[in-house]
């Protein structure tokens, strides 16, 4: 017992440093980046990047949470794109005002998150299947409400895209709702029974069992919180894009699975941070502007994707296997 | 410690219950051709048969390697990308007037490594295939980006496209439904035959413990992501010729219906069985659902509703109804209750201490 807790600390040590290797990284490519394009260091550039990668941020959150359960949620970019369109065209019809289209886009996530946490928690079925089929059917109905109709940005109502566009003391307002959300989500993980519980399940769920956590009620909230900030996410898109059809976000759920994995979210559950996610959503945004400008093309940036979830999960593998070795010489076995 | 609930089954019990799952798809498939009849007269003409069945052969091909990697407890997800990434190369190699034979040997043999690195990272590596797989869905797509961009490359030659696109002389069978028939009886002998198979069933039921066995389980899961993306590469070279169009976004979203067909096969997902002759019935089964929901005028875009349900019914209804029964014996012999309180899917994923020191 005392050797598991050493090594959560030093798995959670080892997931601070990834923070801190997350941001030196950052600023190193930041500098060479702006050697060769000086445009990139500029405040309206910078706001722009952090702005886009707040979106895929508030989703990465919720994604993040999910994998220290060790689940994953391939839906969450059906559920962005369903939010983003129902919200729009909730607006353009004037169904709603503005604030409760965007509750409603908040509570239909939820509500989709809570589909798939009934599927994996008590129904039992695996994540990937579960939400493999939820991601075709949530972006089915998507396709069937929407058909071709596009909502476009004139059918919004006046200044409801405002706040991906304005600042609090020069803070982009999305960039200080992912910051929030970090902030309350870190505390809920660190200082509350639910988060010790979903570090527990996903570090060992046959442990956590035998110690009497209810396992099926934490993966099933993580999903439910996770289908919540993918809603916000959505309303979110909506602010960012003006126009939206039935195919928003379509493939968004790489980026954001990347974002949660490069930020040190461990992918075989149990360790990792929000704060990780929501650097490695800022991490894959930079890249995402950095390209254009030093002259490679958009076409690279999947690749990109690819290679960073492959190269962070075999990095968290390494250390892993070395922190098991390290652990079986100290005891002596 | 990985496959407790599964292996507490006896032998018995499961090959009864997968001849009532097939039992169940061809009473299924028998609603759906009634169902499909009644919608249009055209349904149960032979040349209707034939377009149903070309449509889903590419899927179907990829289904075949998938089906002996769930059996053997992993995925690939990766297999749609993997094809993308052959059509693209194809494509690619033909504008730079590189002889079709050699092209072709070439884009297989890129598969075949793409199916490699998936091998390696995650039997060597020790890595979940779920997140390897979703790394290279996203490498695989973007190479194919990089090596095509965005145009179509459709110029090929006649000889080559007759074989996506036609028919064995004399019928409406598509020359690809050969191809898959032939992949089919080959796998299916490999599987149900050889001892290849039953390492593969071996390490599905208990990695560890076949490898305690003698079982090289490295060695055979690399193997199978080689065959997966030589196969997968083989399913884009069949759809770049079917289309006569080569594209870097070809196969996009094809993993889904893969993955459903091997499911919905009787495939069990944690592992340790299923079968060929299941997953054929499946195939012929998704065809004849997707050709009867066109015939009802339901767009390609909402036919993904069905799809996504039909995944997670093929997994719920056995899993529940496993439990059920399992509860119903419970009750009646008076026994306590299965140590299976975590939710299976979490037992799956590849612990490092199960790695050999």
């Amino acid at each position: 017992m005392t050797a598991a807790t050493r090594s959560g600390q030093r798995l959670g040590a080892i997931a601070r440093q990834r923070e801190l290797g997350l941001l030196v990284i950052l600023v190193v490519l930041g500098a060479a980046v702006t050697l060769r394009a000086p445009q990139f260091l500029t405040i309206a550039n910078l706001s722009q990047v952090s702005v886009l990668a707040s979106v895929t941020a508030v989703a990465a959150l919720g994604e993040a949470l999910v994998i220290l359960t060790r689940n994953v949620d391939l839906s969450v970019e059906a559920t962005i794109g369903i939010v983003a369109y129902v919200v729009a065209v909730s607006l353009e019809s004037h169904t709603f005002s503005a604030p409760v289209a965007i509750l409603f886009g908040i509570g239909l996530g939820l509500l989709l998150g809570i589909v798939n946490g009934v599927l994996v928690a008590f129904l039992r079925v695996p994540s990937i299947v579960a939400t493999l089929g939820t991601l075709s059917v949530f972006r089915g109905i998507d396709y069937f409400i929407a058909g071709s109709h596009q909502v476009p940005l004139a059918g919004l109502p006046e200044g409801f895209t405002d706040p991906a566009r304005s600042d609090v003391f020069g803070v982009p307002v999305f960039v200080l709702v992912t910051v929030i959300l970090v902030a309350i989500g870190t505390v809920i993980l660190r200082s509350t029974r639910f988060g010790r519980q979903v570090y527990a399940v996903g570090s060992n769920p046959e442990a956590a069992a035998i110690l009497g956590i209810p396992s099926r009620r934490v993966v099933f909230t993580a999903f439910a919180a996770c289908g919540a900030l993918a809603g916000l996410a959505g309303v979110m898109w909506v602010m960012e894009f003006g126009t939206i059809n039935g195919t928003a976000a379509t493939g968004a759920v790489l980026a954001i699975v990347a974002a949660a994995v490069v930020g040190g979210v461990n992918i075989f559950g149990g360790s990792g941070t929000l704060a990780g996610a929501a650097l490695g959503a800022l991490f894959l945004g930079f890249v995402a502007n950095a390209l254009p400008l030093i002259g490679l093309s958009q076409f690279y940036l999947q690749a990109i994707y690819g290679a960073v979830i492959l190269a962070a999960v075999a990095a968290d593998a390494l250390i892993l296997r070395r922190l098991q070795r390290s652990r079986t010489r100290r005891s002596g076995r | 410690m990985t496959a407790v609930t599964t292996s507490a089954t006896p032998r018995f019990g499961w090959t009864r219950s997968l001849a009532r799952w097939e039992t169940l798809l061809v009473v299924a498939l028998l609603g759906l051709i009634v169902l499909g009849n009644a919608l249009s007269p055209f349904f149960l003409t032979a040349g209707n048969f034939a377009n149903l069945i070309a449509a889903l052969m590419e899927v179907a091909i990829m289904a075949l390697p998938m089906t002996l990697i769930v059996i053997a407890g992993e995925i690939d997800l990766s297999v749609e990308s993997a094809a993308g990434l052959a059509s693209a190369l194809l494509g690619f190699l033909w504008m730079s007037h590189v002889p079709l034979p050699i092209a072709i040997l070439i884009v297989l043999a890129v598969g075949a490594l793409g199916g490699l690195l998936n091998g390696l990272l995650i039997a060597r590596g020790g890595l979940p295939s779920l997140v390897v797989t979703l790394g290279t869905l996203a490498l695989f797509r973007g190479l194919a980006l990089i090596v095509l961009g965005p145009i179509g490359v459709s110029d090929f030659p006649e000889a080559f496209t007759a074989v996506g696109f036609g028919h064995v002389p004399g019928t409406v069978i598509p020359w690809p439904f050969v191809i898959f028939l032939v992949l089919a009886v080959v796998l299916a002998v490999v599987l149900h035959r050889t001892w290849i198979g039953r390492h593969i069933y071996a390490i599905g039921k208990n990695s560890g413990a076949a490898r305690y066995s003698g079982v090289r389980v490295a060695r055979v899961k690399v193997g199978l992501f080689m065959l997966s993306g030589l196969i997968a590469a083989l399913a884009g070279i069949i759809l770049t010729s079917r289309l006569s169009s080569a594209r870097a976004d070809a196969a996009q979203g094809m993993t889904l219906t893969v993955v459903t067909v091997v499911l919905l096969g009787g495939v069990n997902i944690f592992g340790g069985s299923g079968s060929i002759p299941g997953v054929v019935l499946a195939v012929i089964a998704v065809a004849v659902m997707q050709n009867a929901l066109r015939l009802a005028s339901v767009t390609v875009e909402v036919q993904s509703i069905a799809l996504g349900l039909l995944l997670i019914l093929s997994v719920v209804i056995p899993t529940s109804a496993h439990r059920a029964k399992s509860a119903i014996e419970r009750v009646r012999g008076g026994r306590p209750p299965p140590p299976d309180s975590v939710p299976r899917g979490e037992q799956r994923i590849p612990s490092v201490e199960e790695e050999p020191s």
